[in-house]
């Protein structure tokens, strides 16, 4: 009977019209999200005299991987890239994601008596803030991080919105766990890192991943503290000066065998965007669904 | 009287007794929060004070309180040159067109995807349309690049194929409110659209399959189902939304425009860019300082206001 009823109402010809809009919008803005990185990819592999001549195109029209070969030719500011972004991305995360998470522990414990208090003392940072200035001057002149890589991780260690999605993941737990774990005399230390830690790896692995992002795609503080004569730059401080500079791509020219008015100026910065994507895109289809199941549960609960 | 003093006196020790219990029963817990509070008091408390700077004629070399102080001089300047009216429109005008554009197409990704039926292609779709989301601003500036640029671009590649003028977008300042609302949709929509698609999936089907029943077709169902189960959502995440009108986003603005293409200003300059620029140009601390204090003033009052909004629409969803 209801097998019959679905069947009539998928024969309806407005079931039919909607599925098709359905389809061809989604088909739309899919293809709009790929276009980008497909015209990034084909224009890195393209001639640099055919990008001259006849521009990016979505396909290259004459085939050449000079862009990558000046790269790899003098790979050290790739590699230096490479390395600072990794290092500031693992240390990062993994020291960001135990405070984060030990705090937002501590925010969610019922008996915690200042809970409301220290969690309101984060809260009010995202409503009032002294901007950007006060922040330049304390930690140039302060704290004396400029160029320190500190000045890149230090900053992104935590954010308010990242401890609050932490304690709301935690607030699931049965507080009975920590009762039971107190009565048999483990204090609350002890219970945040043998009970509840392998107890939250789902959202271990949300936040760590928003932070992993964050540091990966940092380049505003490295920008702002990293002054030009720091040989390593994370990577997409990298690209903004390669994209940016004409100085930095005359710069490898000068390293390189290529003589500088043959230099791949334009397939060059499609290739360094690339290489600077690259792991995101490689990693991003395994991890998309730990982001969707953190950003739904941060808001329906947040 | 004695007896008084001395009976005040042991409420008073009872009570720092029961203080420093209670510090001793807790001392675990705000141990473990000890690290995020330092965290905040350092980077968000600590530059506050520094909003003072907004009073004087900074002199990096003096610090702060050995500079002048020249009272309301700063903010004076910002009325009589215009410019804090200029960034407060475009902020906000930007934030506004973000806001409801960004709204309307994430709520019609997430309807529209509801009701694709082909598994494969809806997990595929959602993977590709959320990608944007996880790439820097630099590649986008360098997508824009690779889209725009005068000589080499592929929309001018494509009119001068077919026959048309090239555009010359980098100087243009008119096209920008179009190219900067569409890249930001372009990299926003897929993700925000998860959230109205987790309230879809949570609709409870009995309900759908109810109105089927009834003869409820398609549009009907979006219409009368659908849709209004997605308005609290809507309406919440709009009020969040005012409260943050006047920040804007300085690494999409930054990345699309340039540093210093002071000809596209006019229509792309927004509060957060002009900061920086008094900042890194010009070292102009004290100007800069001046209208980030009117931003997060303001834009606090608007927070708060959201928030009472927010309060007698869904106690539920206010922020405190």
């Amino acid at each position: 009977m209801e097998a019959n009823i679905s069947n009539q109402i998928k024969k309806d010809p407005r079931t039919k019209l909607m599925a098709i809009i359905s389809y061809i919008f989604v088909t739309i803005f899919t293809v709009t999200c790929l276009l980008p990185f497909i015209l990034m990819i084909s224009s890195s592999f393209t001639s640099e005299k055919s990008v001259v001549t006849q521009g990016f195109n979505l396909w290259p029209r004459e085939f050449s991987t000079i862009a990558y070969k000046v790269i790899f030719e003098n790979p050290n500011k790739i590699i230096g890239g490479y390395v600072v972004t990794i290092l500031l991305t693992a240390i990062g995360t993994s020291i960001g994601l135990f405070l984060i998470s030990m705090a937002g522990y501590a925010l969610q414990r019922q008996d915690f008596i200042w809970r409301n208090k220290i969690t309101f003392f984060i809260y009010f940072t995202t409503l009032f803030s002294g901007g950007l200035v006060p922040y330049y001057l304390l930690m140039t002149k302060y704290l004396g991080l400029k160029d320190s890589y500190l000045s890149i991780l230090l900053p992104g260690l935590m954010s308010p919105w990242l401890i609050i999605l932490m304690r709301n993941f935690m607030k699931s737990i049965p507080h009975s766990i920590t009762e039971s774990a107190k009565i048999d005399g483990a204090n609350d230390f002890q219970i945040y890192t043998r009970l509840i830690l392998p107890l939250v790896k789902p959202a271990l692995a949300t936040i760590g991943l928003f932070l992993a992002l964050q540091y990966w795609n940092e380049w505003y503080n490295a920008m702002l503290f990293l002054s030009p004569n720091i040989e390593h730059r994370p990577l997409q401080l990298y690209l903004y000066n390669v994209v940016t500079q004409a100085e930095s791509i005359k710069n490898s020219a000068a390293n390189s065998n290529i003589p500088p008015q043959s230099m791949p100026n334009e397939t060059i910065k499609m290739a360094v965007g690339v290489i600077a994507t690259g792991p995101v895109i490689i990693f991003y289809p395994f991890v998309q669904k730990y982001f969707i199941k953190g950003i739904t549960i941060g808001a329906v609960k947040g | 009287m004695k007896r008084m003093k001395s009976a005040h006196h042991d409420v008073q020790t009872i009570n720092k007794k029961s203080f420093l219990k209670t510090i001793k029963k807790n001392k675990i817990l705000l141990l473990m929060c000890l690290p995020a509070i330092l965290f905040f008091l350092v980077f968000a408390y600590l530059p506050m004070p520094g909003l003072y700077i907004a009073f004087i004629r900074f002199n990096y070399a003096k610090g702060i309180f050995a500079s002048e102080f020249v009272g309301l001089e700063n903010f004076r300047f910002l009325m009589i040159s215009g410019k804090l009216w200029d960034l407060t429109k475009n902020t906000i005008l930007y934030n506004v067109a973000f806001i409801l554009i960004g709204s309307i197409l994430q709520i019609a990704v997430a309807v529209l995807l509801n009701e694709i039926s082909n598994k494969l292609f809806k997990k595929f779709s959602q993977t590709i349309m959320f990608l944007p989301h996880f790439i820097s601003f630099v590649l986008v500036g360098l997508f824009a690049y690779n889209i725009l640029s005068y000589e080499f671009g592929l929309l001018n590649n494509f009119l001068r194929a077919v026959g048309l003028d090239p555009v010359k977008a980098y100087s243009s300042p008119e096209s920008w409110p179009f190219i900067i609302v569409l890249t930001h949709i372009w990299k926003t929509t897929g993700y925000g659209s998860i959230i109205y698609f987790a309230t879809i999936m949570g609709i409870d089907p009995q309900i759908i399959e109810a109105s089927k029943i009834d003869g409820a077709n398609v549009f009907q169902k979006i219409r009368y189902i659908i849709l209004p189960s997605i308005k609290p959502t809507f309406v919440i995440l709009l009020l969040f939304s005012i409260g943050s009108i006047l920040r804007g986003n300085f690494q999409l603005f930054y990345n699309m425009v340039g540093a210093s293409n002071s000809m596209l200003f006019e229509t792309t300059d927004i509060i957060e860019t002009f900061v920086f620029r008094a900042l890194i140009n010009n070292f102009n601390f004290s100007l800069g300082s001046a209208v980030s204090l009117y931003q997060s003033v303001f834009g606090f009052a608007l927070i708060m206001i959201s928030n009472w909004i927010v309060k007698k629409i869904e106690p539920d969803y206010a922020l405190f």
